[in-house]
């Protein structure tokens, strides 16, 4: 089989705003594949054009070799959907929630009543089925998503921001899941913004920013080759410092009260620092997907 | 347009489906006003207003207050019904609840939903007309079997409400906005389309702008079938609506697909 999504100068714009700005990028099958990028780099814009809610302004894009412009209904027929905001019904309970979702794809209720107890069961929530929206939490209510967007027997699943807003006994949930069908060989396309949802979850990831991707790959191999094997972190440090690390010839970033100085050494970089200078506090730990997330779309604070 | 009416499929029942179910879910709530709201008005114009006013003349003959207003409540309904399905309702449930963002990432196109939502509103009309008519017709007010004519009237006539609503559900900003549509429209057809009093009384230019008003035809077909007659002009009214329906629903599922699809 081919790719499951491809992507060729693909651009969205809203009037003067370009939103997505000619990116190009493939899911193979059987991949969870990672959007990762600050709020408004274009990821959400990017996946509701791959679901066919939104139309391309210019670019090419395939979905199992479908044209998105000239196939919406059978691409989103073998599609599911986790979108960010919480589009549950209410006046239903959990187990209508699904069955009630599988309608929409044509499902016999044949079909939707023993799949969706499966979903529920395979979400930890077959206990709750009766229960009513409301009375969720939010963690519950995501895993409720995520079984929804399963009804249809995806071929591609979509988790748009799965675990924003969930505390982490939800997120490693939710995480645990996703693992799981991975390893089903569900094809995943996700997107988030924090990195270790991305290192953990992700086979292949890109980076995006202000609409366009700024890298692609393996995180550990992005990672190894962008920013190096470790990171000196550096608190409190003394202005000569830092002209200290540029005739050295390192590979660093300062902002107002911390020294990144990126190294597949750091145990030399470490000693150089340790017994010459003053500062707070000096260490070591491995580089990971933040450091060349933040490497690569700056520190600045967006929005 | 004809793109438009390409993307409407019979998928749109599902949404019909999923609104039913959620009225069933819901029905203590859903179920007594339109039982009730029939026997206040008709307790408060038939005992209030009536013993002052004990018949009116309509198309040449006297007839009981009381049994002019009853058919103009039954055609209120519908328009209360569907319009209101349709601007708050629909408005809940795209805005709140963004129930059609997660409609839209299945195979249902927009105009499918958009479809489900009129017919809903329809039978929304169709539904409390039936319930007044069963309240009403405790007071001996409906000539039947001729009245039964109602029912499939009712379902076209709510469907232009829901259209309209569609319409402004599209257009308004917030959901406080609604107010508009409802104090400069619905509440004026809802008191000057010949529900509450014979047009006849009114100036020649009012009669005129009575007669623009759509609900002044649905509540001329609802009487003449309540009073057990059917002449021959009926067809005028439901052309009316028939015609206007068609282009109205198009305009509303259009200006919600620019709305929703960005």
């Amino acid at each position: 089989m081919s790719q499951v999504i491809e992507a060729r100068s693909l651009v969205k714009s809203y009037g003067t705003l370009v939103a997505v700005d000619g990116i190009e990028f493939s899911v193979r099958p059987g991949e969870c594949f990672g959007f990762l990028g600050p709020n408004g780099a274009g990821k959400t814009t990017t996946v509701k054009m791959i679901y066919c809610a939104s139309p391309l302004t210019s670019g090419e894009l395939t979905v199992f070799g479908m044209d998105v412009r000239r196939s919406p209904r059978l691409i989103k027929a073998r599609i599911g959907v986790c979108q960010q905001d919480d589009s549950l019904d209410p006046d239903f309970s959990v187990l209508k929630n699904l069955t009630v979702f599988g309608r929409y794809f044509g499902l016999e209720a044949s079909v939707a009543e023993p799949r969706a107890r499966d979903l529920l069961e395979f979400m930890g929530l077959w206990e709750r089925r009766s229960a009513r929206i409301r009375e969720l939490s939010g963690g519950l209510k995501r895993r409720l998503v995520i079984a929804r967007a399963l009804i249809n027997n995806p071929d591609l699943l979509i988790l748009d921001e799965p675990t924003t807003g969930l505390d982490p006994q939800s997120r490693h949930q939710v995480w645990d899941r996703v693992r799981e069908l991975r390893r089903q060989g569900k094809t995943i396309l996700l997107t988030t913004h924090y990195m270790d949802e991305a290192q953990s979850l992700c086979d292949r990831l890109l980076i995006m920013d202000r609409g366009k991707v700024l890298v692609e790959g393996r995180p550990t191999e992005l990672v190894r080759e962008r920013v190096g094997r470790e990171v000196v972190e550096v608190w409190g440090f003394p202005p000569d410092l830092v002209e200290h690390a540029r005739s050295s010839g390192w590979t660093y970033e300062a902002d107002t009260s911390r020294l990144f100085v990126y190294t597949d050494t750091g145990d030399e970089v470490y000693r150089s620092i340790a017994g010459r200078f003053q500062v707070e506090r000096c260490t070591v730990r491995m580089a990971g997907l933040e450091d060349l997330f933040l490497k690569l779309t700056g520190r600045e604070l967006r929005e | 347009m004809t793109g438009m009416a390409a993307n409407i499929s019979t998928r749109s029942l599902r949404i019909w489906q999923r609104n039913r179910d959620v009225y069933f879910v819901t029905w203590k709530t859903n179920l007594f006003p339109p039982l009730l709201e029939p026997v206040l008005y008709l307790l408060a114009f038939g005992a209030g207003i009536g013993a002052l006013v004990q018949t009116v003349p309509y198309r040449g003959q006297e007839i009981g207050y009381t049994a002019f207003i009853a058919p103009g409540l039954l055609a209120t309904q519908v328009m209360f019904q569907a319009f209101f399905e349709t601007t708050y309702n629909t408005f809940v449930r795209m805005y709140y609840q963004k129930t059609f963002d997660a409609m839209m990432a299945t195979p249902l196109s927009v105009e499918d939903v958009m479809t489900g939502e009129l017919l809903w509103g329809a039978t929304k009309g169709s539904i409390g007309c039936t319930l007044m008519m069963l309240a009403v017709s405790f007071f001996g007010l409906l000539s039947y079997p001729t009245v039964l004519v109602i029912l499939p009237f009712s379902f076209l006539a709510g469907l232009f409400f829901a259209a309209l609503g569609l319409c402004f559900t599209a257009l308004v900003p917030q959901i406080d906005a609604f107010n508009f549509p409802t104090f400069l429209l619905i509440m004026p057809m809802f008191l000057f389309s010949g529900t509450f009093f014979p047009l006849d009384v009114l100036p020649r230019w009012a009669q005129m702008l009575a007669e623009v008003l759509p609900l002044t035809h649905v509540a001329d077909v609802m009487r003449e079938a309540a009073l057990g007659h059917l002449p021959a002009d009926l067809w005028w009214d439901v052309l009316y609506l028939a015609v206007t329906t068609v282009p109205l629903s198009l305009v509303g599922i259009s200006l919600m697909k620019r709305r929703l699809v960005k």
